[in-house]
């Protein structure tokens, strides 16, 4: 196995690196410390920049557009973005594009019509509902919000929570039962467009993640037609699992990001900086601190580098994805942790990225599925069988 | 945390905006009758949080009311999308601003 990386990898990755460094932190240098977006202005300029790099719209598709990148150089590619202050959630503010709701890729040609090619052109925008407030971990079972079917419509009720997006949405994707009896077997994937009657974003839940916010959402007397289903009815449970099989990946890669840059500033501040005559880089307490956030990183770059791997050969990546979910978002959040411990007072304030990643950090070991979910997952995978 | 951000106004003077906190958070401006004229925050490039946010909009506005809130960049998105859900329209003077991409509530 060659774990080197190729001529055409080191030269993406460093040129990655050279945008975020040259780029996109000295922006930050005037944009409060919770911001998300960048001057409009700003943004298109970037993107315009990125577009002629030949890297805009990653995950998109190459019979759509994309740029053709295999999913091991999207992944260290990833974990060179996230490499700033607003990095772990929104990687360079964006700027390199999205493939929006990958689950349309899967859509009809009429619904590639109406919705995927629309959003690719930046016209439309769309939102994932799959969380209720009955619970997100278990959506084969908490899903209680239902749709049933009146003459060529669906008419959807219940409710959703912790949905990101949706109240700038001109649509959706939710997930809603549609046979009460059969659990995984009986939900169906909905596209909905958020001007419909029955449609409510009934408010804002605020976060640890102060930047930006979640929405709870409610469906009353919801008509969807029939041409907006997507998949096939009582087929949604597959489209929302391979979905966040999938996410993982990215989502690990930018935990990993973020405690990269934590231990380089770390290691930086270790060697300036003086107590009692002498670096704090010489003393042992510290020298273990930076050798264990080492061991954290190595640890997650290869299990996430792992995980892309096999999906790259199209392989079954569940438990490896689901492993480098688990290890980078708790290691990250160690990593973090102790590069605070290393700033002191500093690492407190927000003149430093530390005390946003940290508090961003922590909501990683719940999203995507918190960590026991992902030892489920793989015990599952282990062992056989389903568990209950 | 009450939806609406609806404490009794201060009057916006250098005596008043001297008593409050030095912290994050979201404040709205009014004019005489009340009418809200400007919401805002002060965020962490703020020297002196509210106050120095609120000192600096001594005289735009006849008074003011507050509040400490260390998620102020969601909260000031909600106080705006509240104010634009009930009024059709973001306050006078935030409609001077550089459009911000919010959402809709209801």
């Amino acid at each position: 196995m060659d774990l080197a990386l190729s001529d055409e990898q080191r030269l993406i990755t460093e040129t990655v690196r050279k945008f975020v460094r040259d780029e996109i932190v000295p922006l930050e240098a005037d944009l409060d410390p919770d911001a998300s977006e960048l001057d409009p202005a700003d943004h298109d300029r970037l993107a315009a920049k990125v577009k002629v790099m030949g890297f805009y719209g990653l995950d998109i598709p190459p019979e759509y557009g994309g740029p053709d990148i295999d999913i091991v150089t999207r992944t260290l590619m990833a974990i060179e973005m996230s490499q700033h202050r607003a990095g772990l959630y929104t990687p360079c503010y964006g700027v390199f594009g999205g493939a929006g709701l990958a689950q349309l890729f899967e859509a009809n040609d009429d619904q590639k019509e109406r919705y995927l090619y629309p959003t690719l052109r930046g016209e439309k925008h769309g939102f994932f509902g799959l969380t209720e407030p009955s619970g997100g971990s278990d959506p084969a079972r908490a899903i209680q919000t239902t749709a049933v079917k009146d003459g060529d419509d669906w008419v959807i009720n219940g409710a959703k929570i912790f949905i990101s997006g949706a109240d700038r949405a001109d649509y959706g994707i939710v997930f809603a039962r549609t046979d009460a009896s059969r659990g995984r077997a009986g939900i169906t994937c909905f596209i909905v467009d958020t001007d419909a009657p029955g449609f409510h974003v009934r408010r804002i839940v605020h976060t640890l993640r102060s930047t930006s916010y979640a929405t709870e959402l409610q469906f009353e007397d919801l008509r969807v037609p029939a041409g907006n289903v997507l998949g096939e009815v009582n087929g949604g449970f597959a489209i929302a699992n391979d979905r966040l099989s999938r996410q993982r990946i990215p989502y690990s890669a930018a935990c990993i990001s973020v405690a990269v840059k934590a231990q380089e500033m770390s290691i930086a501040y270790a060697k300036q900086r003086e107590t009692f005559g002498d670096v704090l880089a010489s003393r042992q307490a510290i020298q273990w601190m930076i050798v264990d956030n080492e061991i954290d990183i190595r640890t997650s770059r290869w299990l996430t580098l792992a995980a892309a791997d096999k999906a790259n050969r199209n392989e079954p990546f569940r438990t490896e994805a689901a492993m480098a979910k688990l290890v980078s978002t708790e290691a990250g959040g160690r990593v973090v942790d102790r590069a605070m411990q290393i700033h002191g007072g500093y690492g407190m304030t927000k003149d430093l990225p530390l005390e946003r990643w940290y508090r961003e950090i922590r909501i990683r070991r719940i999203g995507e599925g918190p960590s026991e979910v992902q030892r489920i997952i793989m015990a599952r995978d282990l062992i056989g069988g389903s568990f209950h | 945390m009450r939806l609406h951000l609806d404490k009794p106004w201060i009057p916006l003077d250098e005596a008043n905006v001297a008593r409050i906190p030095g912290q994050l958070g979201v404040y709205q401006l009014a004019d005489e009758g009340g009418q809200v004229q400007y919401i805002g925050f002060a965020g962490g490039r703020s020297l002196f949080g509210l106050r120095s946010e609120l000192r600096a909009r001594t005289g735009a506005a006849h008074s003011f009311r507050y509040e400490v809130n260390m998620q102020y960049q969601t909260r000031y998105r909600e106080l705006l999308m509240l104010h634009r859900g009930a009024h059709g329209e973001l306050p006078l003077l935030n409609q001077a601003e550089p459009p911000l991409r919010l959402g809709r509530l209801g």
